[in-house]
């Protein structure tokens, strides 16, 4: 199924998927095997089960895609691990957990459950547990509602791991995760008449550190920082960041590719990075005016902004990620293509995702984009890039150089090299 | 992948400088797209807001900047179904439709082969008319790739008066295109003799079967809202 969402656990030994299915797959890293150290473990499938079904909202007459918008976990507590998975209107936390005993030796029961004949029970004796198969089991444990209007695009958890919000279109409401019938909110930008509506917002995420701030992004290419110890209802904002137009590059596009489609806080706290749809900007959180730094990721594009308006490519919305040193920054694009810029060399790499190109254990090749002019070998022409193949979320390990790149249906894992 | 005319005009579009006559072409084919996507949007039982927000902000600037435009009075078209290209073939249609309407002809519908030879007349008998046009021979070329510079800027003149006709009217208009070819001459004759000074002319072709464009324009707009309206409130 489509791929919508993907997210590894804070120690990197899980990966979550979900898809347009309401499906979540997770994958285990395998422990490494410590006589062939040349190579990191690989991923198995761990778990596999349906975290959400289509609804239908009768009061609106509208049905409610399973799909997965977005997956957060829990940091683990305890030998179960916790995620919060969300479709457009539904938030639900899972815990998942291992079963690799089993109690055997009922004194009334025969293995398979029936209950013996009370006649022939002449002995008196206690289960012990056996070990058996691990099986792995996800239940729901709590099932967050009724609390969205609009469709949710955000879910982050905060750093006190008690509470998390959730952000539509419209609104950011505050959970507890203990508590389901009750959300507060803390941003509502719905204007009182609806035909006033020119802007949206995008994604929100809390701050790695400090419980009380988070930021949310717009479709105007705006973000907002808001802390919540200022008042109950953070609109308004304690800092905006917004880059001033280039004048040179305006064009009736202009607004739509500036939308910002997601942002990430680095892992220190100190920068944010967004995504629009032709670049990726890195803030720093105490200057307001503009990004400290800015990375093209297709500007080829630029020129064929009006076909991508008309086959509607120019909405779709690309994430970014960090890398667990925050040295590195990566993003998706079309033809299958994600790009890596590194911060500190200021160097840049495109590499692919499909199956003819690479086997198992090979090196991917750089690949490059010719944007005009005479196209030399190996290089591709914008024209014959396929705007079909978009790989939108990618996730790189916490701790290791993993990562994880999603094709429309397949799920990549890539490693360096470890010699 | 792309269409091909659609996607060399639109880069051309946009690596030209902002005179107004390209651009306004350009932001002519741009508005019929958002309008359609919008009613697309509208049609969809929940439509994506973002998307909706966006393209209704781009529609809305569109038409700040054309009725910015001082020189050309553009209403939006609610009728936004049809292509640029499907817009040179109307063309022909507009010089001969007011005549042919109160002459009460009717004809087969529309083709788009007989209006590529048909169409060498009317920017001719047009650029007398204004002093910006470029010579007929740029249609013979029957292709818009070929035909950009000049070419679009009387087009440009054509599609304006054509825009400011009720979208009704427009529909009726296709229907007239495989009419007898001596008509068109009679209409030109006709046309020439009707005008004044270049603007005029226009003016004139366009109230000969429309509302004036002033009040269409704002309808346009009033459907417009009503379509956003419509479509944030779900």
């Amino acid at each position: 199924d489509i791929i919508s969402t993907v997210e590894f656990n804070h120690s990197g030994e899980l990966l979550a998927t979900g898809d347009k299915g309401g499906r979540v797959v997770i994958f285990q890293q395998e422990q490494e095997n410590k006589i062939q150290s040349h190579s990191r473990g690989e991923y198995n499938v761990y778990s596999t089960f349906q975290s959400h079904e289509p609804e239908f909202d009768y009061l609106k007459s509208l049905e409610i895609e399973e799909k997965i918008n977005k997956i957060r976990w829990l940091p683990q507590k305890n030998a179960a691990q916790f995620l919060l998975s969300t479709n457009d209107k539904t938030i639900k936390l899972w815990k998942i957990s291992e079963r690799d005993k089993r109690p055997e030796g009922y004194n009334l029961k025969e293995e398979d459950g029936r209950y013996r004949d009370p006649t022939t029970v002449t002995t008196l004796r206690v289960p012990v547990f056996r070990p058996m198969d691990l099986m792995v089991e996800a239940s729901p444990r709590r099932i967050f509602a009724n609390a969205h209007t609009y469709h949710i695009n955000s879910i982050s958890i905060n750093s006190d791991y008690e509470t998390y919000l959730s952000a539509d279109d419209l609104r950011i409401n505050l959970w507890h995760l203990e508590i389901t019938d009750r959300s507060f909110n803390i941003v509502d930008i719905k204007p009182a008449n609806m035909e006033e509506l020119t802007e949206v917002i995008t994604a929100a995420e809390f701050h790695p550190n400090s419980c009380n701030t988070f930021v949310y992004s717009s479709s105007k290419g705006t973000i907002r920082l808001c802390d919540m110890r200022a008042s109950a209802l953070c609109d308004r904002h304690s800092k905006l960041f917004e880059e001033p137009e280039d004048p040179s590059n305006r064009s009736f596009f202009s607004e739509i590719i500036s939308s910002i489609s997601d942002v990430k806080f680095s892992h220190s706290g100190q920068y944010m990075m967004t995504r629009d749809y032709l670049s990726v900007k890195i803030w720093d959180l105490n200057m307001e005016n503009r990004p400290v730094e800015t990375y093209q990721v297709h500007e080829y594009l630029r020129s064929k902004l009006c076909s991508l308006y008309e086959n509607d490519c120019i909405f779709d919305k690309f994430e970014c990620c960090w890398n667990g040193s925050d040295s590195v920054v990566m993003t998706g694009s079309y033809n299958n293509f994600f790009r890596m810029f590194d911060r500190n060399t200021k160097r840049d790499i495109t590499l692919e995702a499909s199956r003819e190109n690479n086997k198992p254990r090979t090196v991917l090749k750089p690949r490059k984009v010719c944007a005009s002019g005479k196209r030399k070998k190996d290089e591709i022409s914008v024209d014959s890039l396929d705007f079909n193949k978009k790989i939108l979320h990618t996730a790189w390990h916490p701790k290791e150089n993993i990562i994880a790149v999603a094709t429309t249906n397949n799920l990549y894992i890539f490693q360096d090299k470890v010699n | 992948m792309f269409a091909r005319g659609l996607k060399r005009k639109c880069a051309d579009g946009e690596d030209s400088p902002p005179a107004p006559p390209a651009g306004s072409l350009q932001r002519q084919s741009l508005l019929d797209m958002s309008l359609v996507k919008l009613q697309l949007c509208h049609m969809l039982a929940e439509p994506n807001l973002c998307r909706s927000v966006l393209i209704a902000n781009t529609v809305r600037q569109l038409q700040e900047e054309m009725s910015q435009d001082s020189t050309w009075q553009v209403p939006a078209p609610a009728s936004a179904g049809r292509g640029p290209l499907e817009r040179l073939v109307s063309t022909e249609i507009l010089c001969r439709t007011p005549w042919e309407q109160q002459g009460g002809h009717s004809a087969a519908d529309s083709g788009a082969s007989p209006a590529p030879d048909l169409l060498s007349e009317p920017p001719g008998a047009l650029s007398a008319q204004a002093p910006r046009s470029a010579p007929g021979c740029a249609w013979e070329a029957a292709s818009p790739r070929e035909s950009r510079g000049g070419f679009q800027r009387s087009l440009d003149q054509i599609f304006e008066t054509l825009d400011s006709k009720a979208p009704r009217a427009a529909e009726g208009l296709f229907a007239d295109v495989d009419g007898p070819y001596y008509d068109l001459d009679a209409v030109l004759t006709g046309m020439v003799g009707a005008k004044s000074v270049p603007g005029d002319g226009f003016e004139t072709l366009a109230s000969a079967g429309a509302p004036p464009p002033g009040v269409s324009y704002k309808r346009d707009l009033g459907e417009l809202d009503h379509v956003v309206e419509i479509l944030v409130e779900t």
